[in-house]
């Protein structure tokens, strides 16, 4: 055998660059004949709509809120109809002069929202300060002190109504969601029986009919001369009708737990409520991070239901800003275009969280 | 003779109605002993240890451990968890939590402990398994050696009087396994009370006072080590044995 002698080979740049724009595109774009077909394809979908789209609702808009104008033949969108409906589309029947209040109160809750998303929020004091900023919204909202005029909920109404009742339903229902997820694997029969005729009982119906029974139904069964705001109703409603879904969705997660974490738990002396606290729900939690945010999303869009029970959220307030004025009941599609984008932003937004949660919570399963 | 620590007397159990997977377990072990259970699968040696801290339930019998006799008294499995570490096959180590939280968890939640006592017995047992460096990691970053190793760590925070280990090397790389028997060891020579479902027979050699061997449920044989090796009494044990050392 002969020796080997070894040399070492200096390194060469890649033959085809994989870098750069251009790299990207021939790679992600036409990397094959069936990548490259779909490309074209998709290219040529997007051709044919978007310009037509983009004529209608630029080129051809009229943005003057004059319903003349939008008469106009071979005028497209009319978005005057959003500039001269704006207030009641945002504040519903909030008295007009009085929509500063709206406006501050879910500014406030806004703000707190987004704190609450990030990690110098979650401290001991979360709680307690958002149980100050609910009491200071429902204040401002309910008025009746310090000079300001008494304003009843049935007149609450647009965005904040939407993001009240979305946030207030979101924060009740999770922590129900829990206990009713762990009640279903709970030891003990009974309880197990009551979160499983609850949670089947509450999806066996749809949020309508949820809606209509607490805001019709309810009151038949309550003492005579007792009453409760139609609105603590319908949150009470909401929340219940989405800790069902969300039960299940954690009850998913629960079940992924291999029971080995939960006997060594054991053997480490944690009881019951220490090893659901510290063991098994994080983990499971943050298995079905995907799964809550998408109940969360379909929650706050499952609030323009109310409108049934005659609340007038972002939804019901443009109904009732259009199909009160006959000049500008025909620009129905604009104005649904726009609370549309309003929509859209709050569940994008969501979505985007939603991302950011699941790689705080998967920290532990990075290699 | 001082009292036995743990003590089974007539221990039967099922699971079901008719897998009788322990049948009238005698057995006393003395403070300081350690006992190697070794047996073909399905032969209930990790029921019978998973019995000392009531992972599992026995039906008929008594069993003490340190002088608390276990029954559906939540109380005294608490008291009897508060003695026992256990170490698992499957590591069963928490991901979710760092090495550091792993083992501080029970001081602090269970004993009540202020964290930086806690913090500062948890490194003390990771220096004695030689792990201290990865503190700050999360268990599935770690080999499944070290994995094992922080699990004994864990374990090792209580200050148990009785350790048991449940196949403690059955899912490591045959190349891992040495380093935690290498930790077992020093912890016997330490004088803990050990019990250990293994097949690892250089390992019952060199630690055990006592090996036990099971098959359907039943202790078939017991005797120091060397005798049993050398010298098994019964057929199944000569057969098992045969089995297992057969290369």
């Amino acid at each position: 055998m002969t020796a080997q002698t070894f040399e070492s080979i200096a390194a060469r740049t890649a033959p085809v660059s994989t870098e750069g724009p251009i790299a990207w595109v021939r790679i992600n774009l036409f990397g094959d004949f069936t990548t490259g077909l779909m490309t074209v394809i998709v290219l040529a979908g997007l051709l044919m709509v978007l310009p037509q789209f983009f004529s209608w609702a630029v080129l051809r808009a009229a943005w003057l809120p004059d319903y003349d104008a939008c008469r106009v033949d071979g005028v497209g969108a009319c978005w005057g109809v959003v500039a001269e409906k704006y207030r009641i589309i945002i504040f519903g029947r909030y008295p007009y002069e009085d929509q500063w209040r709206p406006l501050l109160a879910t500014s406030v809750m806004l703000a707190m929202l987004v704190g609450s998303c990030t990690r110098s929020f979650w401290k001991a004091w979360l709680l307690p300060a958002w149980i100050v900023v609910l009491a200071f919204f429902f204040a401002v909202m309910y008025g009746d002190f310090a000079g300001l005029q008494k304003v009843e909920t049935d007149r609450w109404g647009g965005l904040p109504l939407t993001i009240m009742l979305s946030t207030l339903s979101m924060m009740m229902a999770f922590p129900i969601a829990m206990v009713v997820a762990l009640g279903r694997r709970s030891s003990m029969p009974a309880i197990r029986t009551v979160c499983t005729v609850y949670v089947e009982l509450i999806r066996g119906v749809p949020l309508i009919s949820v809606l209509f029974m607490a805001s019709f139904m309810f009151p038949l069964f309550m003492p005579a001369g007792v009453s409760i705001d139609v609105l603590v109703r319908v949150i009470i409603g909401i929340t219940l009708f989405a800790a069902a879904y969300m039960a299940e969705v954690i009850r998913g997660g629960l079940q992924a737990i291999p029971k080995g974490q939960i006997e060594a738990a054991a053997t480490l002396g944690l009881s019951y409520w220490q090893t659901q606290y510290k063991i098994v729900l994080p983990q499971a939690l943050a298995m079905v991070v995907p799964s809550i945010m998408n109940n969360f999303i379909s929650l706050f869009k499952d609030t323009s239901l109310v409108t049934i029970v005659s609340l007038y959220e972002l939804t019901g307030a443009l109904g009732l800003a259009l199909n009160s004025d006959a000049n500008w009941r025909p620009f129905k599609i604009e104005g649904y275009l726009f609370i549309a984008l309003i929509y859209f932003a709050f569940c994008f937004s969501m979505s985007r969280y939603s991302i950011w949660v699941e790689k705080q919570v998967n920290k532990g399963k990075a290699r | 003779m001082a009292e036995p620590i743990i003590i089974f007397d007539k221990l039967n159990k099922w699971y079901g109605n008719n897998f009788h997977v322990l049948r009238d377990i005698d057995l006393n072990v003395a403070l300081g002993e350690r006992i190697v259970i070794c047996g073909p699968s399905g032969s209930g040696k990790s029921t019978l240890i998973r019995c000392i801290n009531r992972l599992e339930e026995h039906q008929q019998g008594r069993l003490v451990v340190d002088g608390v006799e276990l029954t559906d008294d939540v109380k005294a499995v608490d008291d009897v968890r508060k003695k026992v570490g256990m170490v698992f096959q499957q590591f069963n180590l928490f991901p979710h939590l760092t090495v550091l939280e792993n083992l501080t968890l029970s001081p602090m939640w269970v004993g009540k402990m202020p964290k930086k006592e806690a913090e500062a017995k948890a490194m003390a047992q990771l220096e004695r398994v030689r792990i201290a460096e990865q503190a700050t990691k999360y268990p599935l970053q770690l080999s499944g050696g070290q994995q094992q190793r922080v699990a004994i760590a864990r374990a090792l925070c209580l200050t148990p009087k009785i350790m048991l280990f449940d196949e403690p090397t059955s899912a490591l790389d045959p190349e891992m396994i040495k380093e935690v028997l290498d930790v077992m060891v020093e912890m016997a020579d330490q004088g803990i009370t050990m019990l250990c479902v293994t097949h690892e027979m250089g390992f019952a050699k060199a630690v055990a006072n006592r090996v036990i061997f099971m098959d359907q449920g039943q202790i078939v044989e017991q005797n120091t080590p060397t005798e049993f090796f050398n010298n098994p009494q019964n057929e199944r044990s000569k057969d098992f044995l045969s089995k297992i050392l057969g290369h």
